[in-house]
């Protein structure tokens, strides 16, 4: 079955850890792909439940196994690096250590852990010549804080190292607090530029462990949701890359459409970022005549001026000149990262949980999956440009024939009990993944959230080696990445 | 060169005249409480608000806390609150963001003269986010697009807390951004003040019980406006500080 969201029956533990690991490296060899891979506390307080997610030819796959605390295991990470910044999430959250990581180092500096910011141990490189820039946490603009460090040799970037952590609130703790049903104000923050693919991946994970799901209006209407977020941030990505090469035009257009777009949202929903589109059991849209006639219309806007400014974008050649060539990531290093979303789009591979994941709304109404090959800041930036048009085509044929959804009933309805809830959207950054599981009473026992930002920050670190420092913020703005939904 | 006129031409003007004076249409904002008294021992209100923004019998909403996300008018029985499109919800103190019944009119931000003196016709501003999802931080990029264009008024941000005259803090105030924030905000040289942006800013929202916030520098400085939202409206930015600065009073006002 290809759907974004998989329930199951939580499976039974008692396995040796070594069959675990095995089954794990058959998947991978078999050619599955990595979706998650983490860790729950376990009624034992010596051991730790852990979970890994697959995207495999027969759509989403879950494999666990209880393992002991103390013990750790052996990192997967040197064979397949996609493990990476898992493994790390992993050590820091439940103390199983992966022995013999060979970058093991903090992730958040959660509550409770002796681990400061200020003793993160960067990598070094010796030498005489070697000098090193340090950025952050605040940066110049108006923007979230993180702090990278560039390992440079004259202009060029040898090694960035970036240490996040420093938006750590502790939300996946606060979501075991209160009703289950009740958390999406909440979910609508974990980073507050992908509202809707958070509150869509909460909803549609509650809704399987509720067994209620929605009908294809529903459906349909939180797809319109996600799009116009999408549309939303391409165009503010877009308008931030014209910026930062100085290509004002394009800035200051691909700004104001970027408020046209929010601007529908709010029309809907009350909210320029889709806060309250979507809650469980359905969406709450104040939809009718005169609502959808300024939708087909501000869309309508959109299409014709996005295209007079893409051309002027695409045929400038000061901006070939400034995003061509600069900040690759090849196709290679993106699976082996386990980059996703557009960031591993942009690189060559096909991953779009949209078209790989559908569920029914996928099939009825399919969206083209945007690939580029180059992996440069152009491909990235390329893809943004391809994907608005996507997704406005999508729209149009969505929105054609839709009728008023209904308005949101209360979500009832007890948890089923012993179960393992996980879904997949596919926000604009990329995918977004909740994994929720109920206790043996129906309880929310564990709630786990992954943004794409999780898995594509070491891609960025990637993109600017042998590059000049002073494109890094073209990089930077490129991959378009969220330290909240990093920091969590 | 024909592709920058065709665009120049399709832009237009994009610019929103009159800062003071829009109409915005669907937007959530500033509450309206209905007069007439609550059926005595009703809680639903206060039992759905995530972010306990809703007291008294009365009742009374915190914009510090409240995120506009509508529980509370649909929990009610009797239909008795909704939220209007006004933006105009900035206050100088925390008490000007509590919103009681039958008040439709917006507490108005005291012009201060000390501030008006001193930055009446030049701000700069240096934003700092401890927390914040990054939604407050594209709404308060979004005050200088061409759309607000804060910048007419000589109001903008800087890269650096030494060019700056406030702070814009966002966020809930995490742990880890303590001793950041602590030295940004030492950065910026006296007279300065603190602008909080946001229920997370103004008082947690709702992450003011999250394991890894510390809201410790939010006690020993108070801000000298606050501007809610979940995230704040730009308008509800822009106008916050043009009253604080008395700068272009609104039409009809003092
Ligand atoms: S809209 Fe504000 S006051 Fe009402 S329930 Fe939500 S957070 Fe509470």
């Amino acid at each position: 079955m290809n759907a974004s969201r998989l329930c199951l029956a939580t499976p039974d533990l008692a396995r040796p850890p070594s069959d675990f690991f095995k089954e794990l490296r058959q998947r991978v060899a078999a050619g599955a792909r990595l979706v998650s891979f983490y860790g729950r506390p376990s009624d034992d307080p010596a051991e730790v439940v852990l979970t890994a997610v697959f995207d495999a030819a027969d759509g989403l796959m879950v494999s666990r196994a209880s393992i002991l605390r103390e013990h750790g295991f052996h990192s997967l990470t040197r064979d397949v690096p996609a493990f990476h910044i898992f493994e790390r999430e992993l050590f820091e959250q439940h103390g199983a250590k992966p022995h013999d990581h060979p970058w093991l180092k903090p992730v958040r500096y959660p509550a409770g852990g002796a681990a400061r910011p200020s003793d993160y141990p960067f990598y070094k490189i010796e030498g005489k010549e070697v000098h090193e820039v340090a950025v952050g946490p605040i940066h110049a603009g108006v923007i979230e804080p993180g702090h990278f460090r560039f390992m440079c040799l004259g202009e060029i970037v040898h090694h960035l190292e970036i240490q996040l952590g420093y938006q750590h609130r502790g939300a996946e703790a606060l979501l075991l607090r209160g009703s289950p049903l009740a958390l999406a104000p909440l979910v609508e923050t974990l980073a507050g530029d992908t509202s809707v693919a958070h509150a869509w991946a909460y909803c549609d994970a509650l809704e399987a462990l509720t067994d209620r799901p929605p009908d294809l209006a529903t459906e349909t209407w939180r797809g319109v949701g996600l799009e116009l977020e999408r549309i939303a941030m391409h165009l503010a990505g877009l308008s931030g890359m014209c910026a930062d090469i100085a290509f004002m035009q394009g800035a200051s257009t691909y700004g104001r459409l970027r408020t046209t777009a929010i601007n529908t949202s709010m029309l809907l929903c009350g909210s320029r970022l889709g806060h309250g589109w979507i809650r469980p059991g359905g969406v709450r849209l104040g939809v009718d005549g005169r609502t959808v006639a300024a939708l087909t219309s501000n869309l309508a806007l959109i299409r014709r001026d996005i295209a007079i400014i893409n051309r002027h974008f695409c045929q400038a050649r000061s901006v070939g000149h400034r995003l061509r060539g600069v900040g690759v990531v090849s196709t290679g290093q993106a699976l082996e990262l386990g980059l996703v979303g557009m960031a591993a789009r942009a690189s060559g591979v096909e991953i779009d949980a949209r078209t790989r994941l559908r569920g029914e709304l996928g099939t009825q109404l399919p969206i083209q999956m945007v690939v580029e090959t180059s992996g440069d800041c152009w491909a990235r930036a390329s893809l943004r440009i391809r994907e608005i048009d996507e997704s406005l085509a999508w729209l149009d044929a969505a929105i054609a024939g839709q009728t008023t959804p209904a308005a949101a009933p209360a979500q009832r309805g007890e948890l089923a009990p012993d179960r393992l809830a996980i879904s997949v959207q596919e926000g604009w950054r990329g995918e977004v993944v909740h994994c929720l599981e109920t206790d043996a009473a129906g309880a929310l026992r564990h709630y786990r959230v992954q943004d794409p930002s999780l898995r594509n920050w070491f891609g960025l670190a990637l993109s600017v080696r042998s590059n000049e420092i002073s494109d890094f913020p073209i990089c930077n703005k490129s991959f378009d990445l969220s330290y909240c939904g990093n920091d969590l | 060169m024909f592709n920058a006129l065709k665009v120049r031409l399709s832009q237009g003007s994009q610019y929103i005249p009159d800062l003071r004076d829009v109409t915005l249409v669907g937007f959530r904002g500033r509450p309206v409480i209905g007069e007439p008294p609550c059926e005595a021992g009703c809680q639903a209100c206060r039992d759905v608000c995530p972010t306990a923004a809703i007291a008294g019998p009365e009742p009374r909403l915190d914009l510090g806390r409240c995120v506009f996300c509508n529980e509370c008018v649909l929990a009610c029985p009797d239909q008795k609150l909704h939220f209007g499109p006004d933006y105009r919800m900035a206050s100088g103190t925390l008490d000007g963001l509590v919103v009681g019944p039958g008040k439709a009119e917006a507490s108005p931000v005291a012009v201060s003269e000390a501030l008006h003196r001193r930055f009446g016709r030049s701000l700069k501003l240096r934003s700092v986010s401890a927390g914040g999802c990054n939604g407050c931080e594209l709404e308060l990029n979004a005050v200088g697009n061409v759309n607000f264009d804060l910048g007419r008024y000589g109001i903008e941000f800087v890269a650096s807390p030494r060019h700056a005259d406030a702070l814009v803090l966002s966020g809930p105030l995490t742990r880890n951004m303590n001793q950041a924030l602590e030295t940004g905000y030492a950065g910026i040289p006296e007279p300065k003040f603190i602008i909080a942006v946001g229920a997370c800013a103004i008082s947690g929202g709702l992450y003011a019980d999250a394991p890894s916030v510390d809201r410790s520098f939010a006690t020993r400085f108070t801000p000298s406006l606050y501007v809610p939202g979940c995230p704040p409206h730009p308008l509800t930015f822009v106008n916050g500080i043009m009253d604080l600065l008395g700068i272009r009073p609104p039409r009809g006002g003092a």
